[in-house]
């Protein structure tokens, strides 16, 4: 008989980051994450509407602050989710591995990447306005400059597929997003949920205000017609919407969408073919901006 | 056609009272009235009782943008006068002509010509306006008079150490006094520009009272005082609204643009503000005060742009040599060949004006 | 409908013009638009043809109701034959080298230019608006457009959208009424700089200086199929954006009208940018330079009969300075020469259509009964013809639906604000954020102020400046993507 004592794990309650705060689920519910090989891994709460609405009125409630803040001050925090991550790098190397399936070394080579993700956003901030702004020679006696603006708030489908997806992909969506000025309402993966959840945990300790990133989990195809019908939300990113059909699929969500105009990313056409490690480019850091043309006469 | 230049009130409207809110209450002291009978019932009477208070008022004039003045100035200048409404225009231009001839080289030969000129413009077409007046320097007013005799145009002299405007104050107004003394109807003075630019107005508004005052006539009338900016060397459309506002608070009877005598003179935005300046004062005051663009306006068409900025930013008040003046002097042939153009069909040509 | 207008018994202002100086009538001469047929099929693989179906729609001159021209209402295979012509000439145009392209487009503008006249009446006859702005803004306007981005067309890999970017494929273009041909002209020239093929379909009430361009396209010689022009109403409209071999759909017109559009789209793989309706504020704060900016308030609403997506329709101007400013802006409104568009002295034209001078009508009735005081100047409208007078609406509030909806006519609604957080806050409070303008002399506000407006242009003591390159679009239900400038390539390349 072993007279060290068994210890037994403390176990995680995930919930929900809403607004800088870790709510559960309103309704109470949660559904069983696993594996992918089908082990149980945790209880996520089961996202509704009603969380979704709260979260836009979270995310509404950060824009004036965020996307007023300074490029350089956004990019230090951006900076500082990267350092953030790193300590805690082990925890999402192994929630990685097991949401993809993946070795640890592997899952590894992911999570480095999305740290890196975060690095490279971070020195996005202060230059996008460079990048995506003009000086615009016109032929009279005015001033007259394009800057980007951030679109406002943001409803993300976190993607659901590719290599790299549960982590990297997720950081991939949210990025970019966010480093305009923009503020997120971020629908994690319905079924590799926990890296998103526990990415809330680093965004709450990393000086982001809350409210700018906001993380549902639940089935995606409950929360994305929330977002994409709703007035309050000026752009949506369709990477996740995988379903076929019904309302969350991406044609059902684009027209919901459309109701009031909104800014719409659409999926790739063949989402389970997405390489997350891919270099990112620029688009998904212009999608959700505006361009705001100011003019003034040059006089004495 | 022509007159005598006269001072109409009118009741202040709204905008005197916004003048009144502005700046009633920032003195005390009543410098105004007796200038501009208006102004002292319209709350700015006391503008010019200090540097201070006179400086608080100028620069609390509503700004101008100057791109958004050229385009207001340059849009007018698109509008297309034909036939009838040309036929007008060109007649009450003619009438308008403050005919000038401002040389080192001016004769009494010179003088009389051109005063001959003015009474009967077109020797083929007794129907032809007369102009509004002939200017001339001081020395010469005796002779236009003279001229002049049995015709109701008058006699307008530059003044004031015309056109620097450099001398001393007694210099200035003695060289007024004397064209008075010779007859002159009207007195041109040049405004003190490196006073005003080194802001100090009082010092330039006292000028103009001072001017004013050395206009009256032994038997209580005066001599029809016309205040020149230099509007070339005010460089701002701000300075040129502010000096406007200062030469009509000081009394000035009607405001002029330029010399001549510089490199820029007359221009179609700055005779533009200069309006939107008297109908603002009059709005304010109740005093009607008239506008003199000179310099540079050499053709009918340039003549015609003019005449539309008055219709559209004055209307009628001011559509007359009463209250608006060209000082030019190549400009009436060029409307006399226009008329002719318009009353034979042909086109007309120098040889068909007369040079004087 | 005329007659309706010209009875309102509506408040009249003294105008200052007391009738010394009355402008003889300067009309341009109608016979310089050139000839116009008396009826026109479409153009499309370089050739005039004749419509598959025989209905025909006619088009009118709004200023005398007179019919200059039937014109056909292209049907669904009329579409499918454009986008064919279309989808035939991109492998050959795409891969010409984008200096060949580029003088295809040097020669499209030189030759506007050349035909300026002839364009500018033929604009005036067919839309109503005064030819003293198509000669003098729109007609220029179209040749700067074509100027610009001809030049664009060769030097594609330095705009920022990486290295050689690709056309999109066959674009849809859907443009509306107000400025037929400079709309065309702001899709057409990026769409071709970039290497795309475009099927163009002007509006129902304006066709006539589309058709003409496509006589330009064949004396520019552009290789056939490259420019195609469809003609007829919303149902030609829908059939070209919903038609499965387009690549990319452009539509500027009304908001509800995008939203279908967006909607139709939906699931596909085209791609969409919409230039819509709008409701800009010009917000004129108590130091504004206040002559200029009653130039532009009226510049920003009258401009046009205020068909213009973004006109300043709502004032906002701060209290304690509105009484002067609305006495000012009356002043000026009693000087707009409302009249004969061929008259070189007219400010303010004809209202485009029956329908729209119905729904100007429609919805200024709806101010006065929900209690806003109606102020228009006095001026005589001709007897003929679809005309409405400036209208000046005061003491609206934000509830009121002249403060709400696009009208889309000669009607300014007046609002006031006594701070600038709330001159904000209105200008921002609806669904529309397509442009707004600023009046003051204090620079560090207009920066403050233009940074908060959601609006996708912002004129700053300045109001309804357009230039190609300058990017153009709005925000929010305004619609998305920009047209003009190096921005304005994004929406014809494949990036």
């Amino acid at each position: 008989m072993s007279d060290v004592a068994l210890r037994l794990d403390v176990l995680k309650t995930y919930k929900l980051y809403v607004g800088g705060k870790f709510p559960r689920s309103e309704s109470g519910r949660v559904y069983e994450v696993t594996d992918s090989k089908g082990q149980w891994l945790a209880n996520a709460p089961l996202g509704t509407r009603k969380d979704t609405r709260d979260a836009v009125v979270a995310a509404r409630a950060a824009v004036k602050g965020w996307s007023g803040t300074t490029a350089y001050n956004r990019g230090q925090v951006l900076y500082r989710v990267a350092e953030m991550l790193q300590g805690r790098r082990e925890q999402f190397i192994a929630e990685v591995a097991t949401a993809e399936g993946l070795g640890a070394k592997k899952a590894a080579a992911l999570v480095d990447a999305a740290i890196d993700r975060w690095v490279w956003y971070a020195g996005w901030t202060d230059k996008v306005a460079q990048v995506a702004g003009n000086a615009n020679p016109v032929a009279g006696p005015y001033f007259n400059l394009s800057t980007p603006e951030p679109t406002g708030v943001v409803g993300v489908l976190a993607p659901q597929a590719g290599h790299g997806f549960s982590f990297l992909g997720l950081v991939s969506v949210i990025a970019p997003v966010i480093a305009t000025g923009n503020t997120v309402v971020v629908a994690a993966a319905t079924d590799a949920p926990l890296p998103a959840l526990s990415l809330g945990e680093v965004l709450a300790t990393s000086d982001l205000p809350g409210g700018v990133v906001n993380v549902l989990s639940g089935r995606t195809a409950d929360i994305a017609p929330t977002l994409a019908s709703h007035q309050d939300v000026n752009g949506i990113d369709l990477t996740g919407a995988i379903q076929p059909d019904g309302p969350g699929a991406a044609a059902a969500l684009e027209a919901a969408a459309a109701e009031t105009l909104k800014r719409v990313l659409r999926p790739a056409a063949d989402p389970a073919a997405a390489d997350w490690t891919e270099a990112p480019g620029t688009k998904r850091l212009t999608s959700f901006l505006e361009t705001k043309t100011v003019w003034h006469p040059m006089g004495i | 056609m022509t007159g005598h230049i006269s001072v109409r009130h009118r009741n202040p409207g709204p905008l005197a009272d916004r003048y009144a809110r502005r700046y009633a209450g920032l003195v005390t002291m009543s410098t105004l009235a007796a200038h501009a009978p208006g102004a002292a019932a319209s709350g700015l009477a006391d503008v010019a009782a200090s540097e201070a208070s006179l400086r608080r008022f100028l620069h609390g004039l509503p700004g101008v943008d100057q791109v958004g003045l050229e385009a207001r100035a340059a849009t007018l200048g698109t509008r297309s006068i034909k036939t009838t409404a040309k036929a007008y225009a060109i007649d009450l231009a003619i009438s308008m002509i403050d005919l000038t001839t401002l040389e080192g080289a001016d004769t009494v030969g010179k003088v009389r010509s051109l005063c001959t000129k003015g009474r009967n413009p077109d020797p083929s077409d007794p129907t032809a306006p007369r102009v509004a007046a002939i200017c001339v320097y001081p020395d010469m007013v005796a002779t236009a008079k003279e001229a002049l005799r049995g015709t109701d145009i008058q006699v307008a002299s530059v003044a004031t150490a015309f056109p620097a405007g450099r001398a001393a104050l007694p210099v200035k107004l003695a060289d007024t006094a004397d064209a008075v003394a010779a007859g002159a109807d009207e007195i041109d003075m040049v405004i003190d520009r490196g006073a005003f630019l080194s802001g100090r107005y009082l010092d330039v508004f006292n000028e103009i009272t001072a001017v004013k005052e050395a206009c009256r006539r032994p038997d209580g009338t005066s001599a029809h005082l016309k205040v020149i900016f230099e509007t070339g060397e005010l460089q701002t459309y701000d300075n040129v609204r502010r000096a406007s506002w200062l030469a009509m608070l000081a009394g000035a009877d009607f405001i002029k643009t330029s010399t001549g005598k510089v490199a820029v003179n007359a221009t179609p935005p700055v005779t533009l503000l200069m309006l939107e300046a008297v109908r603002d004062f009059r709005a304010a005051t109740g005093v009607q005060v008239g506008v003199k663009p000179a310099g540079g306006i050499k053709t009918t068409k340039d003549a015609m742009k003019y005449l539309v900025m008055v219709n559209e930013t004055l209307g009628d008040d001011w559509l007359s040599p009463h209250w608006f003046r060209f000082g030019a002097s190549s400009l009436l042939n060029d409307l006399l060949m226009q008329r002719q153009k318009l009353t034979t069909g042909r086109y007309s040509g120098p040889d068909y004006v007369t040079v004087d | 409908m005329a007659k309706n207008t010209k009875k309102t018994d509506e408040p009249v202002a003294q105008a200052p013009r007391g009738g010394l100086f009355e402008y003889a009538p300067a009309p341009e001469s109608p016979a310089a638009a050139g000839d116009i047929a008396t009826s026109y099929g479409h153009f499309i693989g370089g050739e005039f043809v004749d419509s598959s179906g025989s209905e025909a729609l006619k088009t009118v001159n709004p200023a005398t109701e007179q019919v200059l021209a039937e014109f056909a209402q292209g049907t669904g295979e009329d579409v499918d034959r454009a986008v064919a012509a279309a989808r035939k000439a991109f492998a050959d145009w795409s891969a010409l080298p984008g200096s060949e392209r580029a003088k295809y487009l040097f020669r499209i503008a030189r030759i506007v230019q050349e035909r300026s006249r002839e364009l500018a009446v033929l604009e005036s006859i067919d839309n109503g608006k005064p030819i003293r702005e198509t000669r003098d803004f729109d007609v220029p306007m179209v040749a700067a457009w074509f100027f610009y981005y001809a030049g664009w067309a060769d030097k594609l890999d330095y705009a920022g959208y990486g290295p050689n970017p690709k056309p999109v494929g066959v674009a849809a273009q859907v443009i509306p009424w107000n400025f037929p041909l400079m709309m065309l002209a702001w899709k057409i020239a990026p769409a071709l700089a970039t290497g795309n093929t475009v099927v163009l379909k002007p509006a129902e009430t304006t066709p006539l200086t589309a058709l003409r361009f496509a006589e330009i396209c064949r004396q520019a010689g552009l290789p056939k199929g490259v420019v195609n022009i469809v003609t007829g109403d919303g149902r030609t409209g829908a059939a070209l954006t919903a038609h499965p071999d387009v690549d990319k759909v452009a539509f500027t017109g009304s908001t509800p009208v995008g939203r279908s559009i967006a909607r139709q789209l939906a699931g596909s793989r085209t791609r969409l940018s919409l230039e819509l309706g709008g409701k800009a504020a010009n917000i004129v704060f108590d130091d504004a330079p206040i002559d200029q900016a009653v130039e532009g308030i009226v510049n920003g609403i009258f401009f046009n009969q205020g068909h213009v997506c973004c006109a300043g329709s709502r004032l906002l101007v701060q209290e304690s300075v509105q009484d002067e400013f609305l006495e000012a802006l009356k002043r000026r409104m009693s000087t707009l020469r409302v009249g004969d568009p061929l008259d070189k002295n007219t400010d303010v034209g004809a209202i485009n259509s029956s329908a729209q001078l119905a729904r100007i009508t429609e919805l200024t009735d709806s101010g006065e009964a929900e209690g806003a005081e109606r102020w228009s100047p006095s001026c005589d409208l001709p007897g003929t013809g679809y005309w409405f007078r400036p209208t000046l609406f005061t003491g609206v509030s934000q509830a009121h639906r002249i403060a709400r909806e696009e009208i889309f006519g000669p009607v300014l609604s007046v609002l006031t604000f006594r701070t600038p957080a709330e001159a904000v806050e209105k200008a921002n409070n609806t669904p529309y954020g397509l442009s707004a303008g600023i009046w003051t002399e204090k620079g560090s506000r207009i920066l403050w102020t233009a940074s908060r407006l959601k609006a996708g242009v912002v004129w700053a003591n300045t109001f309804n400046k357009f230039d190609p390159a300058s990017p153009f679009g709005g925000y929010k239900e305004s619609g998305y993507g920009r047209e003009g400038g190096r921005h304005g390539l994004e929406a014809y390349l494949d990036v």
